[in-house]
């Protein structure tokens, strides 16, 4: 009897052992998040300030800046979204109500997962033969957008494949009784309740996009850039240019990267107050997608 | 009729524009495919295949160049296995935690913090590893170089904690309760139920979740780029510097290689191993994934 008493107490001691210890590993590697932002954020902070960011990258640490850096970034991202937004959406889109179960889907299917799980430099291998060299892009925003692009679309189509698969298959069918067509239905019912999911889905995958630095490093975006890309805004008929679309450019990333690479203290505080700055990008469009899926799911009731 | 007819002629459009959007995930994989393997049959037929898989030392911009692939792929082993080490134990203790443990409200604020861990860009990561840790590994182990895969492999687990742990959790949070309850009613507590009875069960679940996480490790390239050091380097001792097969890549993008040459073949070589070791590993993961959502 004592025996077993004994047993039982063993058993019961390294279960709460590792209620210890699981709430430590949860919580341990946070805490070393914690840690390591707090460091980015002592080293860079002083270095915040408006000449930063309206300044270009220069030999003198104390004069270099990220202007070139974060104007690359958008333009890649307007790029990005206009390429990977209309494509996701209509394959998610295809592949929920249009598609039906047969060899075609599921090799699709297959790829999409696979595509996922790409690393994200063979994207630049595949961006710098076909976009680079074969359709002679060369190596310009447009090609870091479409590089990108192609990075993001799973996730987008991913995202809308959820989004659409959460509404109830009532709302089609009454849409149908009431002898609406296929577009009609996914027109009207489909992509209106699905929206909150879809835009969640595509700011996660910008977010992702925007600190992404090897395929853009591939396809030959310039570690060193002191001028803007050609305005959009032309003073000539029609006022709307995109040669800015053929520029050599940079983004915020490899500034960073360009920065930690050098032996220089100075030019280190640099990448950190860099890497402040994008880290606050990052988690306003992460806190912007959880804020965007919180309202959408208070409004619809189903 | 006219307008039935012009109605359909829409749909089937739209229906064709769709399905080729869909399609484009395909073109997407066979473009992929097609440039890795143009490129690399130009450098194959160069380099011997023996002398690229065999070969011990990787020097192709050298003036006597040497095309063995072997140290890139040690360095990407090192550098990944370092990083499982971390990550696996921290990954599935920290799911068997939320999953048979947390309260319910803690883990929905644990979980999207979780999340954090991935969303953070991994040039911020490469910083951490080369201007934090390695000076305070220093200080414990003073042999350890400047570059080395000690660091980065470290700073990988983290960063992959929480793919390992999503996935893990979600394999276990398929197993039916009615499992966990005959074990409780056998008087079992939480760990003998979680380690004997959830996780056995949840096991191809879990096994997708390495398998992933191997994939996420061996496809880096920043953490790696940034603070494991730009030398082709074939050892197993983690305090020396090492180039991994992305690293590598990423050291010639960032020169002035002529497009055509040797030297810029090589970076399509190091690439197509690269696609093919990641793809057998996401082959096994989906297949490992598919059958927990048919073993319930």
């Amino acid at each position: 009897m004592e025996d077993i008493k004994k047993r039982i107490r063993t058993i019961k001691f390294w279960n709460s052992v590792f209620w210890i210890t699981g709430l430590l590993s949860t919580l341990g590697g946070l805490a070393l998040l914690f840690t390591l932002l707090t460091d980015l954020f002592m080293d860079g902070f002083p270095r915040l300030s408006y000449k930063f960011f309206a300044s270009f990258p220069s030999r003198f640490p104390a004069e270099a800046g990220i202007l070139s850096a974060w104007v690359g970034s958008f333009l890649v991202l307007l790029v990005t979204a206009s390429a990977a937004i209309p494509l996701g959406i209509a394959a998610g889109i295809y592949l929920e109500e249009y598609a039906g179960k047969n060899w075609l889907t599921d090799i699709i299917e297959i790829n999409i997962a696979n595509l996922a799980g790409v690393p994200s430099i063979v994207y630049g291998l595949l961006a710098l033969g076909l976009f680079v060299y074969f359709f002679k892009f060369g190596e310009s925003i447009l090609t870091g957008g479409l590089t990108l692009a192609l990075l993001v679309l799973p996730m987008v189509i991913m995202a809308t494949r959820e989004a659409i698969r959460a509404i109830p298959n009532s709302i089609r069918e009454a849409s149908y009784a009431l002898g609406a067509t296929k577009w009609q239905t996914v027109q009207s019912h489909i992509i209106p309740y699905s929206t909150g999911g879809i835009l969640t889905g595509i700011i996660i995958g910008l977010s992702r996009a925007i600190g992404e630095t090897a395929p853009i490093i591939t396809v030959g975006a310039l570690t060193f850039i002191a001028f803007l890309p050609t305005s959009p805004f032309s003073s000539e008929f029609p006022f709307i240019s995109f040669k800015w679309l053929f520029d050599p450019f940079t983004v915020m990333p490899i500034q960073m990267f360009n920065w930690v690479s050098r032996p220089q203290h100075d030019f280190q505080l640099n990448a950190a107050a860099a890497g402040i700055v994008l880290m606050i990008m990052t988690l306003l469009m992460n806190g912007l997608a959880i804020y965007i899926r919180y309202r959408f799911r208070r409004k619809i009731k189903w | 009729m006219k307008r039935k007819l012009t109605r359909k002629i829409k749909e089937g459009a739209i229906e064709t524009i769709l399905f080729l959007s869909a399609l484009s995930s395909v073109f997407i994989t066979i473009s992929i495919v097609a440039v890795l393997s143009y490129e690399s049959f130009g450098f194959f037929k160069e380099v011997p295949l023996i002398e690229f898989l065999t070969g011990k030392e990787w020097t192709p911009l050298f003036a006597e160049p040497k095309f063995g692939i072997l140290p890139l792929i040690s360095g990407t082993l090192l550098t990944t296995f370092i990083a499982l080490i971390v990550a696996l134990p921290l990954g599935l203790t920290a799911a068997v935690y939320l999953s048979e443990y947390a309260p319910h409200r803690l883990k929905e604020v644990i979980k999207p913090i979780l999340e954090l861990l991935a969303a953070v860009p991994t040039v911020v990561y490469g910083y951490f590893a080369l201007l934090f840790l390695t000076p305070i590994l220093q200080k414990f182990i003073p042999d350890l170089s400047g570059f080395n895969a000690l660091s980065p492999g470290i700073i990988m687990g983290i960063m992959i904690i929480p793919y390992v742990s999503s996935v893990s959790e979600d394999a276990m949070r398929a197993v039916p309760m009615h499992i966990r309850e005959g074990s409780y009613a056998m008087g079992a507590t939480k760990l003998q139920t979680a380690f004997k009875v959830v996780i056995p069960s949840a096991f191809s679940g879990i096994a997708a979740a390495f398998i992933i996480g191997i994939s996420r490790a061996v496809g880096e390239t920043m953490v790696v780029a940034i603070a494991a050091g730009g030398m082709p380097n074939l050892t197993a001792n983690p305090l020396e510097p090492v180039q991994t097969l992305t690293a590598y890549i990423v050291a010639v993008s960032l020169g002035d290689v002529p497009h055509g040459t040797i030297e810029y073949k090589t970076i399509f070589a190091a690439g197509i191993t690269l696609f093919l070791i990641t793809l057998v590993f996401n082959i096994i993961g989906f297949w490992l994934r598919k059958r927990i959502r048919e073993a319930y």
